[in-house]
């Protein structure tokens, strides 16, 4: 089966078993690079899929938690090669899917060919590009299709429907499905109208749909999950980090386990 | 001639620059360009395209706004002849004084155009950020002349550096917010205002201060820049009695650079724009983009960019905080990669060097980022004595006080010597 298949079928697995699939994003080389591998496969534990967050030196998506953490990981000489070769040597102690969140200059600058070459040896299944819209992403894609990888899109309360549609039919893996119109780490609840969206998502799309943005309890988790495949917990999980704890007790308390 | 384009492909993509057929429908200036924005931005970014579409060249936008350039800002700006700089240098020295228009530098051209624009948009507010702080004092004064509030983001090390200009932002009404975060310069702010646009697309409208970032941006202040290039050309040949065998402009973003140079991309003058060299060529030291970038993504845009090896955007130097921005307008990178616009640098001593000789041979006080133009039109003069020299006077140096206090006035200490 193509690699984007497995994330598909790890949020499928969860849902089968009564609960919603939960993504944790964690910084890549966040809290210390020494422990990455450590702090991976703790994730990788209680998570479905986990999403690996490339840092770069102009997050403009993203809040000031994640924007600290992908600042502090650069400065201690976190780089895309760096990520690939560490996940190298510990493949064979992970079969969580994992996907990686960039801004696209790093892969830019990676190369096309090989980001899909070395993704397909270390177990990333998918990418998620957030300044990448539809529209500027067929070379990416072609690359990554190629190899089975997949090109995973983001749709929000303000996609118009027949945009909904393209997004949804183009998107492997799963459907990001932003929940809030703001940057990651917002903590203004979540909307009261997040329903009706997620299942309008749901709906039209063929592939599993998680919500991610401003997702960081139980509640929240139980609040998503009743109308969505996943969620998607980032800068509350970074925090937890941030303070050097353990991830899992966290995690586990997310799915009210 | 850059490697970036076959020989035949870029002079094919000059001749439709010059038939003003860039960008084309996807904003792109040949490969640079485009709109690399998140999927929270992409309706907010179709709509402003659908506005500068609609309005931008519709007959009562153009009255409008050539009414408020000619009322308000005090267009046209003169075309000033520089008889002892020109004796100095051996070239005839002609100077663009954008210095002269309202608020003191170029960038009220753009402020007032997209506040109109603003306006009939129905924004209920206007955000922008600002590296100098010139963009932000335009676009406190051109939203308080079209009754709009205003939130200018500026990077922390900015506004120490240009702190008559927060002031200033703050008495012509604005709220100015200081940046801590990236960087804490331009690059930061444009980040910091792209994320609070994010929260509420609809109801703001971001007033981006150069010809950079995601389609329409780079077209839309072009085209409310070109009155720059339109008036000069215009006035050398009503005065000057010829058109200039050169022409010179500052490029940070490149927003002046673009709007002298674009109405005279089809005549044949040699354009040279200058960037800052900082304090040498290595990584970190300078902001010279076009001459040692390479190409990438940022904010926005495919551009060339300062990066290292791993496509992480690297930190600028220049003692002028309006050019120290890692990356530069698409079609900057297009007009280089054609070889129709030479790009070279000016290092901090030579700016500093080329203010104080016209500050005392014209008692012009130009900024630090409008020097370095001067600094690269007077080696030119040098290597071809007797030319013809346009110069974008971009904007006037008041602002620059705190960081010139820090040096000394060394012609008059050698004159009084």
């Amino acid at each position: 089966m193509p690699a984007h298949e497995r994330i598909a079928t790890a949020i499928r697995a969860a849902n089968e078993a009564g609960r919603p699939g939960l993504v944790p994003f964690v910084t890549a080389g966040y809290p210390s690079p020494d422990t990455f591998v450590e702090t991976l496969q703790a994730v990788a534990e209680v998570g479905d899929v986990v999403e690996l967050g490339i840092p770069f030196s102009d997050p403009m998506a993203d809040g000031m938690t994640i924007q600290r953490s992908s600042f502090e990981a650069l400065q201690k000489g976190v780089s895309l090669k760096w990520i690939f070769d560490q996940l190298e040597s510990a493949k064979d102690e992970l079969d969580t899917p994992l996907v990686m969140m960039s801004y696209l200059n790093p892969l830019l600058a990676f190369g096309y060919d090989e980001l899909a070459e070395r993704a397909l040896e270390t177990g990333v299944c998918g990418f998620i590009v957030p300044d990448l819209p539809f529209e500027e992403s067929d070379d990416i894609r072609a690359a990554l299709e190629a190899r089975g990888l997949g090109l995973i899109q983001l749709v929000t309360p303000a996609t118009p429907d027949d945009r909904l549609e393209t997004l949804c039919d183009a998107s492997r893996g799963f459907v990001y499905a932003v929940t809030i119109t703001g940057i990651t780490g917002g903590d203004v609840g979540l909307p009261a109208d997040l329903t009706d969206y997620l299942d309008k998502v749901s709906d039209i799309s063929r592939i599993p749909v998680c919500a991610g943005f401003g997702i960081r309890e139980a509640q929240d988790v139980a609040n998503v999950g009743a109308h969505a495949a996943g969620a998607i917990v980032g800068s509350a999980l970074v925090e937890v980090l941030e303070k050097g704890e353990d991830p899992r007790p966290f995690l586990r308390a997310l799915l009210g386990a | 001639m850059s490697a970036l384009l076959q020989q035949d492909e870029a002079s094919q993509l000059l001749d439709a620059a010059i038939r003003g057929e860039l960008p084309d429908s996807r904003g792109r200036f040949g490969p640079f360009g485009g709109r690399y924005v998140p999927e929270t931005l992409v309706p907010a970014f179709e709509r402003l395209e659908e506005g500068v579409k609609e309005h931008l060249h519709d007959e009562s936008f153009q009255a409008e706004y050539r009414k408020e350039l000619r009322e308000w800002v005090g267009r046209p700006t003169a075309l000033t002849f520089a008889p002892r700089l020109s004796e100095a240098w051996g070239a005839e020295v002609w100077l663009k004084r954008e210095d002269l228009a309202h608020t003191g530098a170029h960038k009220i051209n753009n402020a007032i155009g997209q506040a109109l624009l603003a306006k009939r948009l129905g924004a209920e507010r206007v955000i922008a950020e600002t590296g100098a702080g010139q963009h932000g004092v335009a676009s406190a004064a051109a939203c308080a002349r079209v009754g709009l509030p205003c939130t200018v983001y500026m990077g922390a090390v900015d506004i120490e550096r240009q702190a008559p200009n927060v002031d200033r932002m703050h008495r012509l009404g604005a709220e100015c917010v200081a940046v801590e975060s990236g960087d804490k310069t331009l690059r930061a702010a444009i980040d910091e205002a792209l994320r609070t646009w994010v929260t509420d697309p609809n109801g703001i409208y971001y007033l981006l201060g150069s010809a950079v970032g995601a389609h329409p941006y780079p077209y839309l202040v072009r085209e409310l820049q070109s009155v720059i290039g339109e008036e000069s050309r215009q006035q050398m040949l009503d005065q000057a009695g010829a058109l200039p065998d050169a022409a010179f402009a500052c490029v940070g973003g490149g927003s002046n650079a673009i709007g002298l140079f674009y109405p005279l991309l089809g005549d044949d003058i040699e354009l040279i724009g200058v960037e800052a060299g900082g304090t040498g060529s290595g990584l970190g030291q300078n902001a010279a983009t076009l001459a040692t970038g390479t190409p990438g993504v940022l904010q926005g845009s495919y551009t060339m960019i300062l990066q290292d090896d791993d496509g992480q955007v690297q930190e600028t130097h220049s003692i002028s905080a309006g050019l120290d921005y890692s990356g530069v307008g698409p079609e900057h990178a297009l007009l280089q990669a054609t070889g129709r616009v030479k790009y070279i640098s000016a290092e901090d001593d030579e700016a500093l060097e080329a203010l104080e000789e016209l500050c005392a041979a014209e008692g012009i006080l130009t900024a630090l980022e409008t020097s370095h133009a001067f600094a690269a039109a007077k080696q030119y003069a040098k290597e071809n004595p007797g030319s013809k020299i346009l110069i974008g006077n971009s904007g006037r140096g008041d602002k620059d006080m705190p960081t010139l206090t820090k040096y000394p006035a060394r012609i008059r200490t050698h004159a009084s010597a």
